[in-house]
């Protein structure tokens, strides 16, 4: 093996890889994000040794705010088994040889890709946000000098004009994922490709809220309990996706569900996008309709071993 | 009757730079009065400074020295001084002007183009146009012309229509640049008696006319141009 | 009713001098602009009556001088003396500015209703269905047809175009309206339907506006005044009509003399 990375005390890296300096470099950003709610804090963002695109934004910040009682899970699209989240879990694992965990309540920092979890988050958690692009405004407006002014201005009309675009062109707000929000009354914030349907969660959620865009140098944030509202128009209110069936494996309503092809004849599931989520629900007994199904069982059954290590 | 305009010592001349600075004088020392309900009528050949005269009473040509006095109620206003809003303020109110030719505005019905200026001073719309009907009908000109636009009308037409736009507002004092011009003796007997009916509501005017039979028709006065010639231009 | 009876001027402009280093963009402009009243600045490329313009709508800080401006509460206040939210706020309330090349004063490619609804929406409009069906009502002001209002300006004539650039900023009931030769590169027709609309527009809604053109015949259908610019200077001003038909200055006589006949 040509493991180069060691374990921290070995001296090969500093505690989670970053030098401290630039942590406190991070945290001072991250200070100031949390001092004003949304607003989009410039940082200087290390190189870090995976992509841009693969969470350099998250993984710094979680670099920057772990400990070494921390106990930290690692999501990507609600699931701890995908690539990124198992390079990225491996990543701190190494180079900070902390606990890390699949289970939502267990852990004390969550970093996330695309999905907040479906279990409520407390006010001893961090939420860790993986951001490719924090400008809300950038699709409308292209000049970052033009944007910053419109933020300290709040100059925010065409935010609308870009939910009124979609009504126009769709009936309905079609906006799914990136859905805008106004922090505080007074941001407009980007939240990340989230779906909107974890929306709902941002607004007073007791845990804290970090968002690290690595490219693009912003880190912002969201206090505990803090008002979040999703931009509407007063007849097109804000409303999250609905699905018409229940998880397929564990049965809940409610959750945001992934769908998963199952064959090439056309099966196919939907099933809780958050793992960890759907794990518990079946240890504790429920059963969604395709349980029993081979095929179906096979993909929900993947991790329960793993988590256990 | 009292006066309504008073020129003082008007003189007027064109400087053309683009021939060498050349002076052309116009006339000199104009002076004159007008009282309500009189028509003076400018006499003398063409480029005696007639059509000038009347210019720079509406304000369309500026005057070298000299006053133009126009009396509204108790005020005294000189034009030839005046700033260019409170020009158009009395070209709203106060003096009319009936020129030859109509300065069409594209896509403007007939009848909206004679209602103007009498909406200008605060008339509704309807009522503005119903009086700008009634005029063009006794002007004859064509029922079905009445909503398009003057542009493509024939001369005559165009005249008749700009004699109706200048006629339907109220002004204490209105200015006749030869508006029976090329017109026919029907025509024509039609516009002596709009002037007939200004006069008796007092109306101050100042009219050039070459027609022998309409200047004496309606004439108070003749003022010969030629006596205020300017001495260079001897 | 007469345009012409406020005594209070809406905008006035006073000494206002522009230098690009050494070089005289404008100098020494003053003017008082009343409500209603159209003002055009003429000259020829150069002449220094963008730069002009550029200044009165604070899109270009002069060098010296100093520029009022009636707030809708009647006060007089300093251009360049209101903070930056207070000159974006009249910007897209109480002003409009239309620009020659429509591209510049629309979002090409949202659709036209939001292009006219985006100044609402900047100023609070949250009621979808409302935005709607004034940008409707605007679109049919400036002869859009309804069918058009979900298409992009993109597909639009350059006309048209210029039509929604003006829907669009007429759309918050702006008192005073900046153009910059808003008729320029439009074929004649087409012009001189947007001239039209706009001496409608101009009269029936009380716009104070200063135009910018090079176009004596733009200048004579919409302006109740005139300034002629030259090398940066203001050679002559007055009534329209007066400075057209018996201009003064040299080089008023050579602009006027330069009219093609048709």
């Amino acid at each position: 093996m040509s493991d180069t990375a060691q374990l921290y005390d070995q001296g090969e890296y500093n505690f989670a890889y970053l030098d401290e300096q630039t942590k406190r470099m991070i945290r001072r950003a991250i200070l100031k994000g949390i001092a004003i709610p949304g607003y989009q804090v410039p940082f200087a963002s290390r190189e870090m040794p995976m992509p841009y695109g693969w969470g350099t934004g998250g993984v710094q910040v979680t670099a920057s705010i772990l400990g070494k009682d921390d106990c930290l899970k690692m999501i990507d699209q609600g699931s701890d088994d995908t690539t990124n989240a198992v390079s990225l879990r491996g990543f701190f694992e190494k180079t900070a040889g902390i606990r890390t965990t699949f289970e939502t309540s267990e852990a004390t920092v969550i970093q996330t890709r695309h999905r907040i979890p479906e279990k409520t988050l407390t006010e001893d958690q961090v939420l860790v946000f993986q951001v490719p692009i924090p400008e809300p405004l950038r699709f409308l407006e292209p000049r970052e000098t033009e944007t910053r002014k419109m933020h300290a201005l709040e100059d925010y009309g065409l935010m609308h004009v870009k939910l009124y675009e979609d009504i126009a062109k769709n009936g309905h707000i079609a906006t799914t994922y990136a859905y805008p929000v106004k922090v505080n009354d007074r941001y407009v914030m980007d939240p990340s490709p989230t779906p909107k349907f974890d929306n709902p969660k941002i607004d007073e959620m007791a845990a804290l809220q970090l968002y690290g865009a690595g490219r693009e140098k912003r880190i912002y944030a969201i206090p505990p309990y803090t008002k979040v509202k999703s931009l509407d128009f007063e007849d097109y209110p804000f409303e999250v996706q609905k699905f018409d069936k229940p998880c397929a494996l564990c049965g809940a309503e409610n959750v945001y569900l992934d769908e998963v092809i199952l064959d090439d004849r056309g099966g196919r599931m939907f099933v809780c996008s958050d793992s960890n989520y759907c794990e518990e629900r079946r240890a504790a007994g429920h059963r969604g309709p395709m349980a029993a199904d081979p095929a179906a069982a096979q993909i929900g059954a993947t991790d329960l071993q793993e988590t256990a290590r | 009757m009292p006066v309504r305009l008073y020129l003082n010592g008007v003189s007027k001349s064109f400087t053309m730079h683009l021939q060498g600075g050349t002076v052309i004088p116009v006339v000199d020392k104009v002076e004159f009065s007008v009282n309500a309900g009189e028509c003076v009528v400018l006499g003398g050949p063409s480029g005696a400074g007639k059509s000038s005269i009347l210019k720079m009473i509406y304000g369309n040509y500026r005057c070298e020295t000299g006053q133009i006095l126009v009396t509204i109620g108790d005020d005294i206003i000189n034009v030839a001084a005046s700033e260019p809003r409170e020009v158009l303020r009395l070209r709203e109110d106060t003096i009319g002007y009936v020129s030859q030719f109509l300065r069409t505005i594209p896509r403007v019905s007939a009848e909206e183009v004679v209602a103007e200026p009498l909406v200008a001073q605060g008339a509704s719309e309807a009522e503005a146009v119903e009086k700008a009907r009634g005029l063009l009908s006794r002007l004859n000109v064509p029922e079905r012309l009445w909503t398009l636009p003057p542009a493509t009308f024939s001369g005559g037409e165009q005249q008749r229509v700009n004699i109706a736009r200048g006629f339907i507002a109220h002004y204490p004092i209105l200015l006749l640049d030869e508006p029976t011009a090329s017109l026919d003796a029907a025509n024509r007997a039609v516009v002596v008696r709009l002037v007939q009916e200004k006069k008796e509501q007092g109306v101050a005017m100042v009219g050039i006319l070459h027609d022998q039979d309409v200047r004496e028709e309606i004439a108070d006065r003749i003022i010969d141009v030629t006596a205020f010639a300017s001495d260079e231009a001897a | 009713m007469s345009v012409f009876t406020s005594d209070d001027p809406l905008l006035q402009v006073h000494n206002v001098t522009r230098y690009y280093g050494d070089r005289i963009g404008c100098a020494d402009v003053s003017f008082d602009l009343w409500p209603g009243e159209v003002l055009a600045i003429v000259g020829e490329s150069g002449s220094g009556k963008t730069t002009l313009l550029n200044c009165l709508s604070t899109r270009l800080a002069p060098t010296t001088g100093a520029i009022e401006y009636r707030m809708r509460d009647g006060t007089m206040r300093n251009l360049y003396q209101l903070t930056e939210a207070e000159r974006r706020l009249l910007m897209r309330t109480d002003w409009g500015f239309v620009h020659q090349n429509a591209a510049d004063g629309l979002r090409m490619t949202v659709s036209a209703g939001a292009n006219v609804g985006e100044r609402l929406m900047a100023v609070g409009e949250r009621h979808y269905g409302n935005i709607r069906s004034t940008a409707d009502d605007w679109l049919g002001r400036v002869e859009i047809d309804s069918d058009r209002i979900d298409d992009d300006p993109r597909s639009f004539s350059g006309g048209m175009r210029q039509r929604l650039q003006i829907a669009r900023n007429l759309v918050t009931h702006p008192r005073l309206v900046f153009m910059d030769e808003p008729t320029g590169g439009l074929d004649v027709s087409v012009q001189a339907r947007l001239l039209d609309l706009l001496r409608r527009l101009v009269s029936d809604l009380g716009l104070s506006v200063v135009i910018v053109t090079h176009d004596l015949a733009v200048a004579r259908l919409l302006s109740h005044r005139i300034m002629v610019m030259r090398h940066g200077n203001v050679i002559e001003a007055g009534l329209t009509d007066q400075v057209l038909d018996d201009p003064r200055e040299p080089y008023t006589q050579l602009l006027v003399s330069s009219i093609l006949q048709v």
